[in-house]
C-alpha cells in the first residue's frame, strides 16, 4: 500500500508530551474525511495508552532515549506505530482483571491499557524484545459491518 | 498541563468537579486531591467529569482506587458524565458495574444510597 501521508514524531519519554502525541495523531487522522469522529477518538485513546506504556517502560530503566510515534494515512486505514527502546515485556504474562462484580476487582488499578488498545483498534500488534517494543495500531477508514466491540472481560 | 479541581459539598456528598484531560501526567494530581478529601472525612464522593475532554486507563485506575478507599470507610463513589465517549469507556471496561455513572450531578446527589444505576438506564 502506498502511503498518502506520513507523520513521525520523536518525544522525550515524559508524560507531559502525551497530550502533544494525542493532538498530532488525532489531527493527522482527521485529515481523512472518511474517518468518523468516534474512530478518531478510539485511535486517540489507543495511541495514548501505547505511548503511556512506552514512557513507563523508559522510566523503569531510567532511559533518556526518545519514543517514536509514526502515523500513516493509508488507502483504507490509519496506522500508528509507537516504538520504544526499553527492555520489552511478554503480553502473554498480563493478568486479566477479575469480573466487575467481584470485590477483588478493586485490587486492580492498573492493567487496562493493553485491553483497551485491543478493543479500540481494528488491528493491533505488539512486537517486543530486548531491543524494545513496537505497538502497531490500525483503525479502518470503513469499519467492518455488523461487529460489536467486546469488553475487557 | 494541569487539571481544574473544585470541591463543593452537596448534602452528604462531596462533589469534585474536574476539568481538563486525565492521563499519566495529570492523574497523580486527581489522586492526591481525592486522597486529601477522603482524609478530611469525605466518604461519599461524586467525581464530576462533565468538563473532562479525555480520560485514559490511568484516570480509570484513580477511580478504582477511590472506590476502594471510600467503600473501606463505609462510603461510596459516583461518577458524573454525559459524554458518550466517556460512558462508552466505562462500559468497555465494565467499570459502569463497579460504580454508579450518572448524567448529571443533581441525579447523582438525588439517587438514594444503594440504588446505583448506570447512565444507560436513564
Amino acid at each position: 500500500m502506498t502511503a498518502r501521508f506520513d507523520v513521525e514524531l520523536e518525544i522525550p519519554a515524559r508524560s507531559e508530551y502525551l497530550s502533544l502525541v494525542r493532538a498530532i495523531v488525532s489531527t493527522a487522522a482527521a485529515l481523512d474525511p472518511r474517518l468518523r469522529e468516534q474512530r478518531i477518538e478510539d485511535l486517540r485513546l489507543a495511541v495514548s495508552e501505547a505511548t503511556t506504556n512506552a514512557i513507563e517502560a523508559h522510566a523503569e530503566l531510567g532511559s533518556s532515549e526518545r519514543i517514536v510515534v509514526r502515523c500513516n494515512l493509508g488507502e483504507d486505514r490509519v496506522e500508528v506505530e509507537v516504538r520504544d527502546n526499553a527492555e520489552g515485556f511478554s503480553p502473554a504474562d498480563l493478568t486479566p482483571h477479575p469480573p466487575a462484580a467481584d470485590p477483588e476487582r478493586l485490587e486492580y488499578e492498573r492493567g487496562l491499557g493493553i485491553p483497551l488498545m485491543r478493543i479500540l483498534a481494528d488491528e493491533h500488534e505488539i512486537t517486543t524484545g530486548a531491543e524494545g517494543t513496537s505497538v502497531r495500531l490500525v483503525v479502518y477508514t470503513t469499519p467492518p459491518q455488523g461487529e460489536t466491540r467486546p469488553t475487557v472481560e | 498541563m494541569q487539571l481544574g479541581l473544585q470541591a463543593l459539598q452537596r448534602d452528604q456528598w462531596t462533589v469534585l468537579h474536574v476539568a481538563g484531560e486525565i492521563d499519566m501526567a495529570t492523574s497523580p494530581e486527581l489522586r492526591q486531591r481525592v486522597v486529601s478529601l477522603v482524609a478530611e472525612g469525605a466518604n461519599y464522593v461524586i467525581i464530576d467529569l462533565s468538563a473532562v475532554g479525555f480520560c485514559d486507563s490511568t484516570g480509570l485506575g484513580v477511580l478504582v482506587a477511590v472506590v476502594k478507599r471510600v467503600r473501606t470507610n463505609g462510603g461510596d463513589l459516583r461518577v458524573v458524565t454525559d459524554d458518550p465517549r466517556m460512558i462508552d469507556l466505562f462500559e468497555l471496561t465494565r467499570l459502569d458495574r463497579v460504580f454508579g455513572v450518572f448524567h448529571r450531578v443533581d441525579d447523582a446527589v438525588a439517587a438514594p444510597i444503594g440504588t446505583e444505576r448506570d447512565a444507560d438506564d436513564r
